[in-house]
């Protein structure tokens, strides 16, 4: 089975680390050899950092990728920004001598040294692919009586030349991951549509970025779900803590909760949902909690 | 009015020249939509080397969603264009102050997002060690962080033209 180092990220450790022990949980459960990424950093943040400058984006951004490259292992993301800023760094280094040349000398300053033979992988490409949705089923142990609102998030598949995971305008391959949990993933007016976090947008221009995200959130709500579910910890934090930013902003009542998949891959494999870190979210809908609660104790 | 911008994307690689103006990319603009982003114009602007793009704070609403470059008809890289537009915005000294912080903060702590009390304490709660594996435990690390930074030539970057 391929061996993976855990690349956290900034979001996922600073401000979710549920979305960290779930996704340890799960690995763990699944069988995989996981191991720490000591000492990464920042990814570079794909938006902003590359929106700054190339050489420091792809400078940090390879520095992640070697620390893993020495261990031999894989880089595994759990985050769609990380993805971005690892995985376009690594095809852009790995195919083109010269800027692989060029970071090198900057590398060397702290004895590093990319060389290309490593992979950047994303947890759902990972799961799609091995055990993919139907052993993944069969893995469940306590089915999630749910709705959910899936949301993919844009860099987890765009630019297509580049992912390579097929269609972006119904893409189908993550919600069938969602419905091995047993959860049903409705489909919502404008699914595709970004969350309005990316680019920068969310830093520099809050009120444009909240209110991409109400427009979301409406059809979402009408989609009368449970809770949203995405595979980014920036998206993840838009939707929980910008909800309630939403509110603040054009008097809404949105509480609508949010999970990371694997916080609810997490409660079909049996853990429950203290131990996900799901209460730590921002939003507190106390009745999806009682009913997580219950299904996590066999009760519905 | 200078060839730059222009020859800049060439350099690049990116082909925008083949545009036929069908507005798709503005059309399904997520940003656009709600702002003043207009990504047609953007383009236009960028193509006819017109400087005012680089202080045009509408580049600066982008999401980077990609949409419009996986919907161009003509497979221009828009989004990709953009932000080669962007980082020859920021060398001409155009920098949006929150921008600049979210920089300060990955040159301090290597970290965009730094960790915090409140989420120490949610680490505990978990079972987790209060300080993750990441540069935040390790000094070395982060110097190794800032040194490459430094050899990048970053911090010039952000000061203030
Ligand atoms: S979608 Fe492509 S061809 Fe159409 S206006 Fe935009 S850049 Fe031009
Ligand atoms: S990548 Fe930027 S310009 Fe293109 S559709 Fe998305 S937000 Fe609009």
């Amino acid at each position: 089975m391929t061996k993976l180092s855990l690349f956290l990220g900034c979001i996922v450790p600073n401000r979710y680390p549920g979305i960290e022990k779930a996704t340890k949980i799960c690995l763990d459960r699944l069988g995989f050899d996981l191991a720490e990424l000591s000492g990464a950093s920042c990814c570079p943040a794909p938006g902003v950092f590359k929106s700054f400058d190339k050489a420091s984006w792809l400078a940090l951004a390879a520095r992640n990728v070697v620390l893993s490259e020495e261990m031999g292992r894989e880089v595994l993301t759990i985050c769609n920004g990380c993805y971005a800023s690892l995985e376009d760094a690594n095809l852009e280094l790995k195919g083109n001598p010269d800027l692989k040349k060029e970071t090198n000398e900057y590398l060397k300053e702290i004895g590093l040294e990319f060389k290309g033979n490593t992979e950047v992988r994303h947890i759902i490409e990972l799961l799609y692919k091995d055990p993919g949705p139907e052993k993944l089923k069969a893995l469940v142990t306590t089915p999630l009586d749910l709705k959910v609102a899936l949301h993919y998030g844009c860099h987890l598949i765009k630019p297509s030349a580049e992912r390579k995971l097929g269609d972006t305008e119904s893409p189908v391959f993550f919600d069938e991951l969602v419905e091995a949990t047993g959860a049903k993933s409705v489909d919502y007016t404008d699914k595709m549509m970004c969350c309005g976090a990316g680019g920068g947008v969310r830093s520099g221009h809050v009120r444009e970025s909240l209110e991409m995200l109400e427009h979301k959130l409406a059809c979402i709500r009408e989609a009368e779900v449970d809770c949203i579910v995405n595979a980014c910890p920036f998206c993840h934090l838009q939707f929980d803590r910008g909800q309630l930013a939403v509110n603040e902003e054009f008097g809404t009542d949105y509480s609508i909760p949010v999970l990371h998949y694997s916080q609810l891959l997490g409660l079909a494999l049996g853990a429950s949902p203290d131990e996900l870190g799901i209460e730590q979210n921002a939003v507190q809908n106390l009745e999806f909690l009682a009913k997580i609660y219950e299904i996590s104790a066999g009760l519905r | 009015m200078s060839e730059e911008i222009l020859d800049m994307l060439k350099a690049a690689g990116l082909d925008v020249l083949a545009c036929m103006h069908c507005g798709t990319c503005t059309g399904s603009c997520p940003s656009g939509r709600h702002t003043s982003l207009n990504t047609r114009r953007i383009l236009r602007d960028a193509r006819k080397n017109r400087d005012a793009v680089l202080s045009d704070d509408s580049l600066w609403l982008c999401t980077t969603c990609y949409t419009c470059q996986e919907r161009c008809p003509r497979q221009i890289p828009i989004t990709d264009a953009l932000l080669e537009i962007r980082r020859l915005a920021v060398r001409k000294g155009f920098m949006l102050p929150e921008h600049r912080k979210v920089s300060e903060l990955v040159l301090n702590y290597g970290h965009a997002v730094p960790l915090d009390e409140e989420t120490k304490k949610k680490r505990e709660e978990l079972g987790l060690d209060p300080l993750p594996e990441t540069v935040r435990k390790y000094p070395d690390a982060l110097r190794d962080v800032q040194t490459l930074l430094r050899a990048c030539k970053f911090e010039e970057l952000l000061a203030e033209k």
